[in-house]
């Protein structure tokens, strides 16, 4: 009969494992604390309006991932973050862009936009590496915010090549020159080259669309790692992608910003009916 | 709803749609013919019942192919991936309200040659036409993607639980009344108690409907009225 007494200290208690409580993966965008407050921002190529009265936050420390159709104005929207459009003349903007906790306006004519850039960083959809050494390319961007001392410089390297997720695959060849690098590995190394100075922002506009799954799915660990210690915005043309990566998405069409929420609200029950269109492959 | 680019999908959702509703189909007739073999002693009926549940077993395991497919070639979003999930959740549903025709359509084989009683069966059989006229409300809300058709089933599902603990002590009463009703009974409860889960299976899809329509999950607690897991038989008066 003793094979039918339950053994108490045998079985599983579930009560006496300890669960953690369900936690939110993001925090609701009104109580984080926020990076940059882009308020009411119109932009114009010329005579040409690009962006029509756009405002959303962005949050600290989350990735904020812009889609939407070609020509929708994402790209010239992330561009405002670091002024790139002040290369050509012809160009301007209306409204802000708010840095905080500093609340300067990095749209504003009076800011240089050097010093905008040197506070946000960017990598581009084509890796491009400067003609240098894998170590000079990195170093690039402490050398022009004047940091100059070996040890630093080196210490700074290296710790934005492993934030990149890159630093295994090169500390036996920093010397060598980037351009011996794979293409997956040249646009970690552009991402480490923007993550050396401690960048405000970091701004990555379809930083995988030219490289192969395996490339895509690094770059995707590496924001994923990062993501909770450095602001990201990212454009990307991957829905899929922005779903995985991002914490909160901004759907943008025609210049308008259509809807603005957390990632798991607009691909899984959008408010607005052109975003879902535009998720669900309903228009393009 | 206006169409996908790639035509391709919208194929693929409405082949899964259309799976679904003739699953709902088959599944709502055999509930009927099971209660109807039960009510009539109709052996024969009962085993066609248990032969076409295959058929169900069958779609089911089509319909989560399909839907496995479609997720992996189209990565669906939003609207899209809810029809998908509901389709799969709807489908698992329909194969247990199968099953679950099937085991009454083999407890009449089981009654084969014993006592009948048709006063004890009106019961069941008055249980069984309301589930089943839930069960088809359901489907139709599904079809037509109404939400508020398939909350209305939802909001009942309490009046089933109710007629089946009424049922439970009826037929409780008919045991203690004559020993010979015996197995009868115990037959006629599990049968009842199967189309009272039946009735719980449309309820889970009313929730899935509303899932699926509304995109928030129903975090409701819902009513419940079936007490005879707590009803005391007293065997001495």
């Amino acid at each position: 009969m003793d094979d039918f007494t339950v053994k108490h200290s045998e079985a599983v208690r579930p009560h006496e494992v300890s669960i953690p409580a369900p936690t939110s993966r993001v925090d609701s965008a009104a109580d984080a604390p926020r990076r940059a407050e882009v308020k009411s921002l119109s932009f114009y190529y010329g005579d040409k309006q690009a962006l029509n009265a756009v405002s959303f936050p962005v949050l600290d420390c989350k990735v904020t991932a812009l889609i939407g159709p070609s020509g929708c104005g994402k790209s010239t929207l992330l561009r405002c973050f670091n002024r790139m459009h002040d290369l050509y003349p012809g160009n301007r903007y209306e409204g802000e862009i708010r840095l905080l906790p500093e609340d300067l306006n990095i749209v504003g004519g009076d800011v240089d936009p050097m010093y905008v850039r040197l506070r946000i960083g960017m990598v581009f959809q084509k890796p491009n590496p400067f003609p240098k050494s894998i170590y000079d390319n990195v170093a690039a961007g402490l050398w022009v915010r004047g940091v100059r001392r070996k040890a630093l410089v080196d210490e700074r390297v290296e710790l934005a090549l492993q934030r990149a997720a890159l630093w295994d695959e090169v500390k036996d060849r920093l010397r060598e020159s980037a351009y011996g690098l794979s293409g997956g590995q040249q646009q970690r190394l552009c991402i480490a080259r923007a993550l050396a100075p401690d960048p405000e922002i970091i701004l990555l506009d379809e930083p995988t669309s030219a490289l192969d799954p395996i490339a895509t799915s690094k770059i995707e660990e590496l924001i994923a790692t990062i993501g909770d210690q450095v602001t990201i915005i990212i454009v990307t043309h991957n829905m899929q992608q922005a779903a995985r990566i991002s914490h909160f998405t901004a759907f943008m069409h025609l210049g308008n910003m259509v809807e603005y929420d957390q990632t798991e609200k607009i691909f899984t029950n959008p408010s607005e009916k052109r975003t879902l269109d535009y998720i669900t492959g309903r228009f393009g | 709803m206006t169409d996908h680019i790639v035509k391709a999908f919208d194929e693929d959702l409405r082949e899964i749609s259309s799976r679904l509703a003739e699953m709902g189909g088959i599944a709502e007739r055999l509930v009927a013919e099971s209660v109807d073999a039960l009510v009539k002693r109709d052996t024969a009926l009962a085993q066609r019942v248990i032969a076409a549940d295959d058929g169900v077993d069958a779609l089911q395991r089509e319909i989560e192919e399909k839907s496995i497919l479609t997720i992996a070639r189209r990565q669906p979003m939003a609207i899209d991936l809810r029809e998908v999930v509901s389709a799969l959740r709807i489908a698992n549903d329909l194969e247990r309200v199968g099953d679950l025709a099937k085991n009454t359509a083999k407890r009449v084989l089981a009654l084969d040659g014993e006592f009948h009683a048709p006063k004890q069966l009106r019961g069941v059989k008055h249980m069984a036409d309301m589930v089943l006229q839930r069960l088809k409300q359901v489907l139709d809300a599904y079809g037509a993607r109404d939400s508020e058709r398939a909350m209305d089933v939802w909001r009942r599902d309490g009046e089933v639980d109710s007629m089946y603990t009424s049922l439970f002590r009826e037929l409780l009463t008919y045991m203690m009344e004559d020993p010979r009703h015996i197995t009868l009974c115990i037959h006629l409860l599990f049968a009842a108690k199967n189309i009272e889960r039946i009735g719980d299976h449309a309820t889970n899809i009313a929730e899935t409907i509303y899932y699926l329509v509304v995109g928030e999950v129903l975090t409701d607690e819902r009513p419940k009225l079936d007490t005879t897991s707590f009803t005391k038989v007293s065997l001495t008066r």
